[in-house]
């Protein structure tokens, strides 16, 4: 029966290797951009070309084949929300030189060891949320200091971070010229978000009690 | 149908005392074990008073393939890749031998917790590379049905080296290396260190090197405690108790060049329990001395070192117990979330540790500096004289902090190179080394783990190749120098 529920747990790990593997061929022939933009359609996300709108999967996890005919855009902005992505899956989301907007909103996988490897997006990341992920800590946060020209931070929401109030404040000191928006000190009910069609970050006021906005100096 | 079998056993028993001619003694002892074997079904019988049911479960089993010494983190991790690399499950019998269940005095707890890619040698940059991937896939490699996923609170942030002039060269030798290996490091000038992290005094550094991935700090206690869990799941069987004797048998044998060599073997291990002068014989097919600070005690026992100075048989181990002090200290105005396990031109080192402003750190003595390893009491001078002042000159918002408290643990250091020890010895042939690292034995347990079990089991080194580490270089007087020791 130990040998059954073994065999189970070992599937399941395996599943979510398999569904993070590097698209290489598709790299090959089309590039790291489109390569990365049908890496996060397929799992359920969106991605947003420069000067084009939006692209999203169906609920098939289909999308039309008009992606691969933007060979020479870079892809400006990424929502992985909720989307299985793990620390190798990373790999095909890294080499975008130019993208300024990721959503990496509730993803169960992402943890401490996927913050420790954004650095690499460094030169061009402006928005980055992490709302929701179970997985994420201080720890990881901190490792977000390289990325300097971060303007908007989303650490709402994270249930392993176990002080968010002064975790808040160390990541703002970390990053005197980002806007970081944390966990609302009067936290109401569930509320849906709404769905913005120019940023998928969804922009939740953070009306804190403490008074002045976060410093943007 | 007993009687059948005992007499079946007896006449087996004058074909085999053709093996007892081969050395003189009976390796087998096949009476004595004959005898012993009636006596039990004798006391199985009803009618026979039953001497057999005395109590035995405190004490080790009586056989074991393999009887690791030392349960730390090192002795662990070769219990686990010994039975995850065994070719059938349930194929090895593995003992694992800690005197201390408490760990009170063990590296492995005491230790800071760093992981780093940055040392000189390659071997020992692979071995962090695979032991960083260990970690990282820690709930894959221990996971245990039912268990609780590990948390093994991994910092990421990195190891900064600074060096001065005089060690720039060096320095950049060693990244060119550690990049080649896959290890991601970037070389810093003072002034783009100044614009990183405004809080360092550049003044004296010529060159600095940073971990961007892959190097950070951890929890030293939760690895061992998912070491341990995992392992007893695999069926390793533990002991608390004390090697004080080796039973050992010898061998003469010539060499290609016509000289005599005594070789040995190792029968039995004897265990001595705690509190008590009860020990248990154990007999085993090969010993791993995993233990630690004590590896050269250890070794000693076992005869390696007895023999004239200069020869093979009278080269000890030179691994030897180091007392290094850590000082936990609170500054409220120091560097911020982002700091990395920063090390000086100094010696001196500290990171952070957790999320109040409070600094672990410490510095490794001068030779002539060296406390007495007699006890594990910390002496604050140190910190007043030796720490203290090179912390304020490299972090000037270190002028104003307070220690709030400090410990001291065991380098198992290694006098000859301060680099580890592998494999098997080349007299001793069931004694298998895995210490001497020298303060980097935490990080590099996994590598050395399944290093051990792969020539334990396979006969050579198949992953990382550690020939360099293997023992005779102390012999041939060949030294594979860590530069980087912190």
């Amino acid at each position: 029966m130990e040998f059954l529920r073994e065999n189970v747990l070992q599937k399941q790990m395996q599943k979510v290797s398999l569904e993070n593997r590097s698209f290489t061929i598709i790299q090959d022939k089309y590039g790291r951009d489109i390569a990365g933009a049908c890496f996060i359609l397929q799992h359920g996300g969106s991605v947003k070309f420069r000067d084009r709108e939006w692209i999203r999967s169906d609920e098939y996890r289909r999308f039309s084949a008009e992606v691969l005919k933007f060979q020479a855009v870079p892809v400006e902005a990424i929502d992985a929300s909720g989307c299985a992505i793990n620390y190798h899956g990373l790999d095909n989301l890294l080499p975008l030189k130019k993208l300024q907007c990721l959503s990496l909103q509730r993803c169960p996988h992402v943890d401490d060891w996927c913050l420790s490897r954004l650095y690499l997006l460094a030169d061009s990341l402006q928005e980055l949320s992490l709302a929701g992920c179970p997985q994420i800590s201080e720890r990881g946060l901190a490792c977000l200091h390289h990325l300097s020209n971060l303007r908007r931070l989303d650490i709402s929401d994270l249930p392993g971070v176990e002080y968010p109030g002064l975790t808040q404040i160390l990541v703002e000191e970390m990053l005197p010229n980002c806007e970081v928006v944390g966990t609302d000190w009067t936290q109401e009910g569930p509320e849906e978000q709404p769905q913005d069609p120019a940023s998928p970050i969804h922009a939740k006021p953070a009306a804190r009690d403490l008074g002045d906005p976060c410093g943007v100096s | 149908m007993l009687r059948r079998v005992l007499q079946l056993g007896l006449g087996r028993s004058l074909l085999i005392r053709g093996l007892e001619t081969r050395s003189g003694n009976s390796i087998l002892d096949w009476d004595g074990k004959v005898s012993e074997f009636k006596k039990k079904i004798q006391s199985i019988m009803p009618g026979e008073p039953s001497n057999l049911m005395c109590d035995t479960k405190h004490l080790p089993p009586e056989h074991s393939d393999v009887v690791i010494v030392g349960g730390g983190v090192v002795g662990l991790s070769v219990a686990f890749w010994l039975k995850k690399l065994e070719k059938r499950q349930g194929a090895i019998r593995v003992l694992v031998v800690e005197r201390d269940h408490t760990y009170s005095k063990a590296s492995t707890g005491l230790s800071v917790g760093g992981i780093r890619q940055q040392f000189s040698l390659p071997q020992n940059v692979q071995l962090s590379l695979f032991s960083v991937d260990f970690l990282r896939n820690i709930n894959e490699y221990l996971a245990v049905v039912d268990g609780p996923p590990l948390d093994l609170q991994f910092n990421p942030l990195g190891y900064l080296l600074l060096a001065s002039e005089k060690g720039a060269a060096v320095l950049e030798t060693n990244v060119k290396m550690q990049r080649q290996e896959g290890a991601k490091i970037s070389l810093m000038s003072p002034e783009q260190l100044q614009k990183k992290f405004p809080w360092i005094n550049t003044e004296g550094v010529a060159l600095a090197s940073y971990g961007l991935e892959n190097e950070g700090w951890f929890d030293p206690w939760s690895l061992l405690q998912g070491l341990r869990r995992k392992v007893q799941s695999m069926g390793v069987l533990f002991c608390e108790g004390e090697v004080t004797r080796f039973i050992t048998s010898s061998n003469s044998m010539r060499n290609s060049d016509g000289e005599e060599v005594n070789l040995k073997r190792i029968h039995e291990v004897h265990v001595k329990m705690d509190n008590s002068l009860e020990y248990q014989p154990v007999e085993c097919a090969i010993v791993v001395n995993a233990a630690g600070a004590w590896s050269g005690q250890l070794a000693e026992l076992a005869g390696i070192g007895k023999g004239p100075p200069g020869t093979l048989e009278g080269t000890k181990l030179p691994v030897e117990p180091r007392k290094r002090f850590v000082y936990l200290w609170h500054c409220p105005q120091g560097p911020g979330l982002e700091t990395p396990l920063v090390t000086d031109t100094s010696g001196v080192y500290f990171r952070r540790e957790g999320l109040s402003n409070n600094y672990v750190g410490g510095r490794s003595p001068t030779e002539e500096e060296e406390p007495d390893p007699a006890d594990l009491e910390v002496d604050h001078d140190f910190f007043q004289n030796k720490v203290w002042p090179h912390l304020a000159q490299r972090v000037p918002a270190f002028e104003a902090l307070k220690v709030h408290s400090a410990w001291a643990g065991y380098y198992d250091y290694n006098t000859f190179d301060q680099n580890g020890v592998v494999g098997p010895h080349p007299l001793v042939v069931n004694m298998y080394f895995a210490s001497g690292f020298s303060g980097h034995g935490l990080q590099h347990a996994p590598g050395v783990g399944r290093a051990v079990a792969e020539v334990l089991l396979g006969g050579c080194f198949q992953t990382i190749d550690m020939t360099p580490f293997l023992f005779s270089r102390f012999y041939l007087e060949e030294k594979v120098l860590e530069q980087n020791i912190i």
